[in-house]
């Protein structure tokens, strides 16, 4: 029961597993491929709130010295971490969308299927075009 | 003195600097200049690296003076001074490469710009293969992943399959990334560091750790990802074939080779295998996939009829020869491991080289189709090509033979023979799918006249650059291997 207990004081440590598990859920999952960023997105946004848990220490406030000998810092360095990796995030999301928009251009579709068929399709055509030259 | 005693930064530093120079250029022809100029410093930078680790062993780099575990420390030691090298020198000569097939695949306004991410795409690879901190190496990972995406793409003028590739690649790779930070942040709740020489010291005051394991899993996860380790290799095959033939040469020579070896460092340098998980994990997950790879990758190749993706298919197999030489988990095995990496990066750099330029000169894609006789009207390029597709099967007086020997070696010293049998018949297979490009091409008459292009002098110079480094380390192999023996001496201890 005290396990139990334990398990429900850190509730932020089960967002991040739902978040987590339903970003990956989305990637697998949908068809369309924005919404595939958008899974990778709330898949990444797991992590980021993963390592800010990390940092925080009950209590503990912002790491600025306050000349009173016994105050409770929390630890800055997972923050600062994450904040490269929001950054790296957006970057990824951002070339993840503009390959979206040149896919749309080239293929006149975002959808899994259709795309693959269509891919299937180029390579059919490749080969029949062989096969006439030949 | 200034130069030499901050060789490490200055390695990432001035092709990121040149990169963001590139972009804003009006012509292909300086951008490239300006690119070439930028990967010989470096090249001239990592010879001197070489220098400086082999009188000193170990040479760490801390950045801005803040010394590690606080600060960023790039760390060079015996295990990857040659690796800097290698990427070093294949960036070189890419890069000539790049010169004259890059014009007939990507749009001429577009040039400048291709080089600069071609530049963005170096930097984050000496940066890769030389940084001790586990989070920014996190940071060159997709600096590295997002600017390869990027040179993938830009196939796309030539093939719209191009762009799903890419896009592929994108989602699994920050799927991997993703992976790595998990095991990164795990790490350091368990430790409280990131630097990897501190995380070995914490661990050992620490024992074994459940957060530590956990945190190690998702790592390897994630960099198998990034090396193309068989069951997560699928972006692979895809990505190469569509990319534009300078950048499939670039990427399958290096970028992959980069996260085998930091693959290699996590798995031998930073765990302290106090309840053998390392070992189990060796032998019970590496071993298989790596065999399984070798026989996938080795099979697929021989039903393939596109040659780009038939070598990409053949890389995923040559990766299992070096993931399976790491799982003998000796000495010798992984010495033998970064000898193949050595080599098989010159193989394939050079095979990509010669199918390129195989398929500007027939003005299509390059497969046992389209390259009925071409052998006969391109004997230049076709020696170099053949030549190295020797190399890859293991002909002695070639790089490969010097890989397959010290490859046995390791397992003779295992005393286990049914691993013998794999490496020999995965050969002897390999040997049919390059037979079969060798007839198409040598043998058949063409079904109708062919109208070739004259191959370029700057292509074929690259091509044989590469070919003969592939000759002479396979009859002078003592560079290679005393490389292989410092990098396991590194990472395990010296025996």
């Amino acid at each position: 029961m005290s396990s139990l207990y334990s398990v429900l004081l850190n509730w932020n440590y089960i967002v991040v597993i739902m978040l987590m598990m339903a970003g990956l859920y989305i990637i697998i999952s949908n068809q369309n491929f924005i919404k595939k960023l958008v899974g990778l997105s709330i898949f990444q946004s797991s992590v980021f709130i993963f390592y800010i848990s990390l940092g925080k220490v009950s209590g503990g406030t912002a790491p600025i010295l306050t000349g009173v000998s016994d105050t409770v810092y929390s630890n800055p360095l997972p923050h600062v971490l994450i904040l490269t990796a929001i950054v790296v995030g957006v970057a990824t999301n951002a070339l993840g969308l503009a390959l979206v928009v040149r896919i749309h251009e080239a293929f006149d579709s975002i959808e899994e299927k259709k795309l693959l068929a269509l891919k299937i399709e180029d390579g059919h055509q490749e080969n029949e075009q062989k096969d006439n030259k030949l | 003195m200034l130069i030499l005693n901050n060789i490490p930064a200055l390695l990432v530093a001035i092709p990121l600097l040149a990169s963001a120079v590139v972009s804003v250029l009006p012509s292909a022809r300086i951008a490239w200049g300006v690119a070439f100029v930028t990967t010989l410093c470096c090249l001239y930078m990592a010879f001197e690296l070489t220098e400086i680790v082999s009188a000193s062993l170990t040479l760490s780099y801390a950045f801005g003076g803040w010394e590690p575990p606080w600060g960023i420390a790039f760390v060079v030691d015996g295990a990857n001074v040659h690796l800097v090298l290698l990427v070093a020198f294949i960036s070189v000569i890419a890069t000539v490469y790049a010169l004259s097939t890059l014009k007939h695949e990507i749009a001429v306004e577009d040039l400048p710009k291709a080089y600069a991410v071609w530049l963005l795409t170096i930097a984050s690879l000496f940066g890769l293969s030389m940084t001790g901190d586990a989070f920014n190496l996190f940071v060159f990972l997709e600096i590295s992943a997002l600017s390869s995406i990027t040179l993938i793409a830009l196939g796309a003028g030539q093939d719209r399959r191009a762009l799903l590739a890419a896009y592929n690649y994108l989602i699994i790779g920050a799927i991997g990334a993703t992976f790595y930070v998990i095991g990164v942040g795990y790490l350091y709740a368990a430790t409280g560091t990131l630097n990897l020489l501190d995380i070995i010291k914490r661990l050992n005051e620490i024992g074994t750790n459940q957060a530590a394991v956990t945190g190690l899993a998702f790592m390897l996860a994630g960099i198998m990802v990034k090396a193309g380790v068989f069951p997560v290799h699928i972006w692979l095959p895809a990505a190469y074939s569509f990319a534009p033939s300078a950048v499939s040469s670039l990427l399958s020579a290096i970028a992959t080779k980069v996260a085998i070896y930091y693959l290699a460092r996590i798995l031998f340098g930073i765990f302290i295998d106090t309840t053998h998980l390392i070992d189990l994990f060796l032998l019970f997950v590496l071993m298989p996939v790596s065999v399984i790879a070798i026989f996938y990758g080795t099979i697929a190749a021989i039903y393939q009829i596109d040659i780009k993706r038939l070598f990409a298919l053949s890389s995923i197999a040559q990766i299992g020869y070096i993931t399976f030489a790491f799982s003998i988990n000796t000495h010798s095995g992984i010495s033998a491991g970064f000898i193949h990496l050595i080599n098989h990066a010159l193989i394939k750099g050079a095979l990509f080289m010669a199918v390129g330029i195989f398929a500007i000169g027939i003005g299509q894609r390059a497969t046992m189709n389209s390259l009925r006789g071409v052998g006969r009207q391109m004997p230049i390029t076709f020696t170099g090509f053949v030549i190295a597709g020797l190399a890859l099967i293991g002909v002695p007086l070639t790089a490969g033979f010097i890989s397959k020997l010290y490859l046995f070696k390791a397992i003779f010293e295992t005393g286990n023979g049914i691993y013998v049998a794999v490496i020999a018949v995965s050969s002897a297979l390999s040997v049919i799918y390059l037979w079969k490009i060798f007839e198409v091409m040598w043998l058949q008459e063409p079904l109708q006249p062919l109208k070739i292009e004259k191959e370029s002098v700057v292509a074929c110079v690259s091509l044989w650059l590469l070919v003969f480094t592939i000759i002479t380390f396979g009859i002078y192999s003592a560079g290679v291997s005393s490389y292989g023996m410092n990098a396991a001496n590194a990472l395990i201890g010296v025996r």
